[in-house]
């Protein structure tokens, strides 16, 4: 059983929500209940399934899986056939840095679920609904386990259709545009991102899409550095689209405004995710020496998207769109401590990927909430949400906090660390021009304190408005609201304290990453 | 006199039937179809033609597997006086054309029923047309190469016209027709000229001269011999329809009957290409480096024009026809990158797997696009805006799913064999280094994929207007369309699908590959 575990473990689990979809597919779509009902069973048997996968990790990078494979199987690890004619395998593995983002998918789509249980937003249709998650729950685990660029590719690409359907068929008023462009965005990068996947096999010599196996041709090659920079350019607009990276970020704030909540939940939580994932997972480690000739301009956009999601945010008059923007700034901080190919940098990029996963996340439950009760997110025409639905209003608080930065909460491990990581960048980069991206980058933390608290006050504080004053809809926080909300506010505040529960496993895979950094 | 008469001694090649079989099995099915109806009149109006002509398509292809195997233990055949050559090149694009033909006779089927048309006349072309195709493909001799070319096309110019109550179709055809023709005069020039520079017709003969050329003796007149590549050149572009030979392709899609727009869209192009490849492969493979840049010129011009232009139509069927322009581009590349001269020497056919792999994979789709089309294009075959299309998933939802499948597939979305073509086509001109060629190829899919979107947002995502009291409204639920039609979209969905997801068939396709690149 353990030997099967071993071999097939991580390939059950990235495929156990289609058995779902399957189940569900043979039932018609009156029977809403049923649907729910083995939609959540099986996001509930993948996330336990793969929390029991997870904890076999061992602090061991994805080579030394490989090699101890070699002489038997290990967990965490697979290597199979798949397309051999092209060079493609199956290859997946879970090490350090994708372990946290894995856990935060496994986690976030059954409390999406959760809430969707009384919330199928219009025009109904469960069955649909829930397939398209079940679906884009494959597609965001296929994309952190792949150790293969062309199962890398796939996966990435997987994950646009539902996200394009959820947003198009259950999305706002603006639905259509905000979808198309979504996928023409998405579709834009990856079709730069996939020639530069095949310029790389090309000049490798056609071995492998292996990514180690890649990241090792490329070093003992002789590819010239010209090269290198262009197959990094294509490589950058796929990922700088999806993070989404300034001056590419225009399509997440009509996507996310637009989304139903639950679609803005996924997203923000995970699909930005695939974006800054990517650099680290597969342009870095590959590419290092155009990494370093790139990264004062990724540098340079981070920070521009720092301020300029700021700005965004203070002249927003809806909350979800201000909340959107807000994501532009925190994938910001995310690219810059990226960009300083420092391990201390990446450690504070995947910790700051899963704490706005969490807490964006969190924001759009509750602006999702919000609607709900009042059918509005205009931020003028809301407030005194603390005297309605107390709970919800504190709620909006913490998260609030969280989202800029306070210490305590997990915001902060987010951002600081990238800032100082900007103090003392890589070797070979320039220190004085990352101090200046350090400086920048706090200034915006100032900002997203004077956004975020301008919100609060805005919506929490006050009285409510005659409008909604004697409203019967606003009501404070329901049962299902509560069980998929709690988790998420548990682990605000618990990885706030202990941030070493994050940290102490990205760091060797951190330091891993970055070996071929400044090695030539 | 008589005795004197049979004892002239006449010169009649031997003619191996076993290795022509498929051609002759086409041929010959047309000619006892026809007499058939003739003498049995009341056969010809049930479903005995149609399922004469899939048996015919079947039974060609049972010839296909078993010539396959001859060719494959005996190496090229050179049959009827050495005019064709039947290798496992030639083998698989009979196959593909049988397929294209099979699909196509149960299109026919449920449509002329539909528009009370009545008689065999429509499946005698389609398999005469098909015999052509397969001739063409398989022509070692320039005169044979026009032969095969003028069958192909004069069928289907009567075809186009055969809707005897649209003025549209009679347009269609007369304007296939003169153009057509015009191309077919080029054609014809381009062969006299390669004679007067060559002297020869046969293929091996015309590459003979080439080498002396290159290397021995001065006996080639190398300027007439460019005119003469040009001219061909363009003879094979009108068939294919790749910019700026197009002209013609939109407005004959658009007033064509349906299915014999997927006829004209799958096979014809398909055998167009052959031909194209085996004139240039193996007649001019020595003044390759003279014709590759045409390649390139009309790859770029197809890719930019075909995906532009499609975005500004509001016709499905016209959209379609500028999506098959952008087809016919990254068709192109397959060729440009498979006679790309240093590719033989790093053993690599990725160019010659991706061409093929593209000719079935496209075949398949687009047979199943244009089905679904002749399915709801209602009597007389007049509505194809993109207003027909709207809210098709609400009253027929398992045809949007079809279709939706279909256009994905078209578009590149991965586990659709649509994904798996353009990613070879694209490795395959990485591997030749045509960077340029490949980015602006995938740029040209990602503005293709708005016109792919178009249509599914028009069934998906709108509501359908009311049109109750309509008289020709859509019939709701499956059971009121055509069975035999839509049994060849599903099987066209199936096989679409299946390609992209598992990757059997390889061998075949290497075979396929090895022998196209022995060609030069």
């Amino acid at each position: 059983m353990t030997e099967f575990l071993n071999e097939w473990g991580i390939t059950i689990m990235v495929f156990l929500p289609l058995l779902g979809v399957a189940a569900m597919m043979l039932i018609p779509k009156e029977a809403e209940g049923s649907h729910k009902a083995i939609a959540l069973g099986t996001a509930l048997v993948t996330g336990g399934f793969g929390a029991w996968l997870l904890t076999k990790f061992d602090d061991l990078s994805v080579e030394e899986l490989a090699a101890l494979n070699e002489t038997g199987n290990v967990p965490l690890y697979e290597s199979r056939q798949w397309i051999p004619t092209i060079k493609a395998s199956f290859d997946v593995a879970i090490d350090g840095m994708s372990l946290p983002l894995i856990a935060l998918t496994l986690l976030v789509t059954p409390l999406v679920i959760i809430y969707s249980l009384n919330h199928i937003p219009k025009p109904g249709n469960a069955k649909m609904f829930l397939i398209l998650m079940l679906v884009l729950h494959t597609g965001m685990l296929g994309t952190f386990v792949a150790q293969d660029l062309v199962l890398f590719f796939v996966f990435f690409e997987v994950v646009l259709l539902p996200m394009y359907f959820m947003i198009g068929v259950w999305g706002g008023p603006d639905r259509l545009y905000a979808s198309i462009k979504f996928f023409l965005y998405t579709l834009f990068g990856s079709a730069l991102m996939l020639v530069s996947f095949l310029a790389l096999f090309a000049q490798t010599g056609q071995e492998t899409f292996n990514l180690v196996g890649l990241a090792e041709a490329v070093a003992s090659g002789d590819i010239p550095l010209g090269t290198q920079v262009l197959i990094f350019g294509g490589m950058f607009m796929g990922f700088g689209i999806k993070v989404p990276m300034f001056p590419f970020h225009t399509w997440l704030p009509d996507a996310h405004t637009q989304a139903p909540t639950q679609g803005s939940v996924i997203l923000a939580a995970v699909l930005l995710k695939l974006g800054t994932y990517g650099f680290i997972r597969i342009a870095l480690p590959i590419l290092p020496d155009a990494a370093v000739e790139w990264a004062p301009w990724i540098g340079g956009l981070a920070v521009i998207g720092i301020i300029y999601g700021a700005l965004g945010c203070l002249a927003q008059t809806d909350m979800k769109r201000l909340i959107a923007f807000s994501s532009v700034a925190h994938m910001g901080y995310v690219m810059l401590g990226i960009a300083t190919l420092t391990d201390f940098g990446i450690n504070a990029a995947i910790f700051g990927m899963v704490a706005h996963g969490l807490i964006t996340g969190m924001l759009f439950f509750i602006a999702g909430s919000i609607k709900d009760r009042y059918h509005t997110l205009e931020i003028k025409r809301l407030g005194g949400l603390l005297v309605q639905a107390p709970r919800l209003g504190w709620i909006l608080g913490l998260c609030t906090m969280a989202s800029l930065g306070l210490p305590g909460l997990a915001g902060f491990w987010g951002e600081f660390p990238a800032i100082l990581a900007a103090y003392q960048p890589a070797e070979p980069l320039s220190e004085e021009l990352f101090r200046v991206y350090m400086v920048i980058a706090a200034i915006g933390t100032v900002l997203a304190a004077a956004y975020l608290l301008w919100l609060l006050q805005r919506t929490a504080f006050g009285t409510p408005s005659d409008e909604f004053k004697d409203d019967p809809e606003i009501v404070d926080v329901k049962l299902t609201e509560w069980i998929s909300w709690v988790p998420l506010l548990i682990l605000i505040l618990v990885l706030g304290f202990v941030p070493g529960l994050i940290f102490d496993i990205t760091d060797s895979s951190a330091v891993e990453a970055l070996k071929n950094i400044g090695v030539k | 006199m008589i005795e004197q008469l049979l004892q002239v001694q006449t010169d009649s090649p031997e003619v191996a039937w076993s290795l022509i079989a498929p051609l002759v099995t086409l041929a010959l099915g047309g000619i006892l179809l026809i007499t058939i109806s003739s003498l049995i009149p009341s056969l010809k109006d049930n479903w005995f033609p149609a399922a004469f002509t899939a048996g015919t398509a079947a039974a060609a292809m049972v010839f296909v597997v078993d010539i396959w195997d001859r060719v494959s233990s005996t190496g090229p055949e050179f049959v009827v006086a050495n005019s064709m050559s039947v290798d496992q090149y030639t083998v698989f694009v009979t196959g593909v054309i049988c397929i294209s033909v099979f699909l196509v006779s149960l299109l026919f089927h449920g449509y002329l029923q539909r528009e009370g048309f009545s008689g065999p006349e429509w499946y005698v072309l389609i398999l005469m047309s098909a015999s052509g195709g397969v001739l063409l493909a398989s022509a070692e001799d320039l005169i044979v190469t026009f032969i095969g070319l003028e069958i192909l096309s004069i069928a289907v110019y009567v075809l186009a016209s055969l809707h005897l109550r649209r003025g549209e179709s009679q347009e269609a055809g007369f304007k296939y027709f003169l153009l057509g023709a015009l191309s077919s005069a080029l054609f014809l020039y381009g062969i006299a000229l390669t004679y007067g520079a060559t002297g020869s017709t046969r293929l091996t003969g015309i590459s003979q001269s080439g080498l002396n050329e290159r290397g021995l003796s001065p006996a080639v007149d190398s300027s007439m011999i460019l005119v003469a590549m040009a001219l061909l050149m363009v003879g094979f572009a009108f068939k294919v329809s790749a910019v700026p030979f197009h002209l013609w392709t939109p407005d004959v899609y658009e007033g064509s009957p349906s299915p014999v727009v997927a006829f004209m869209a799958s096979a014809v192009k398909v055998a167009g290409f052959a031909g194209m490849l085996r004139v240039f492969f193996v007649g001019f493979g020595p003044y390759v480096e003279d014709w590759r840049p045409l390649l390139q010129g009309l790859a770029i011009a197809s890719l930019v024009v075909g995906s532009l232009l499609a975005i500004a139509q509001s016709n499905v069927k016209r959209m379609l026809a500028y999506s098959s322009i952008t087809h016919a581009g990254f068709i192109l590349i397959g060729i440009y990158a498979a006679a790309d001269p240093e590719s033989r020497s790093n053993g690599g056919v990725l160019g010659a797997e991706a061409f093929l792999f593209y000719l079935l994979a496209y075949t398949i789709m687009v047979a199943g696009t244009f089905g679904v089309i002749t399915l709801i294009g209602r009597r007389d075959d007049g509505r194809h805006s993109l207003d027909d299309y709207r809210g098709l998933f609400k009253s027929n939802p398992v045809l949007a799913v079809l279709m939706s499948a279909l256009l994905f597939a078209q578009a590149g979305i991965p586990f659709t064999s649509g994904f798996l073509a353009k990613f070879r086509v694209i490795a395959a001109a990485a591997q030749s280094e045509a960077y340029v060629l490949a980015g602006v190829a995938m740029l040209a899919s990602v503005v293709a994929a708005v016109l792919y979107l178009r249509i599914v947002v028009s069934m998906f995502l709108v509501d359908s207007p009311a049109e109750a009291d309509e008289p020709d409204a859509l019939p709701s639920g499956l059971s009121a369309f055509p069975l035999a039609g839509v049994t060849a979209v599903a099987i066209a969905v199936v096989a679409t699908i299946a390609l992209g997801v598992l990757p059997f068939g390889q061998e075949i396709l290497t075979d396929a590959a090895e022998a196209m690149s022995a060609m030069r």
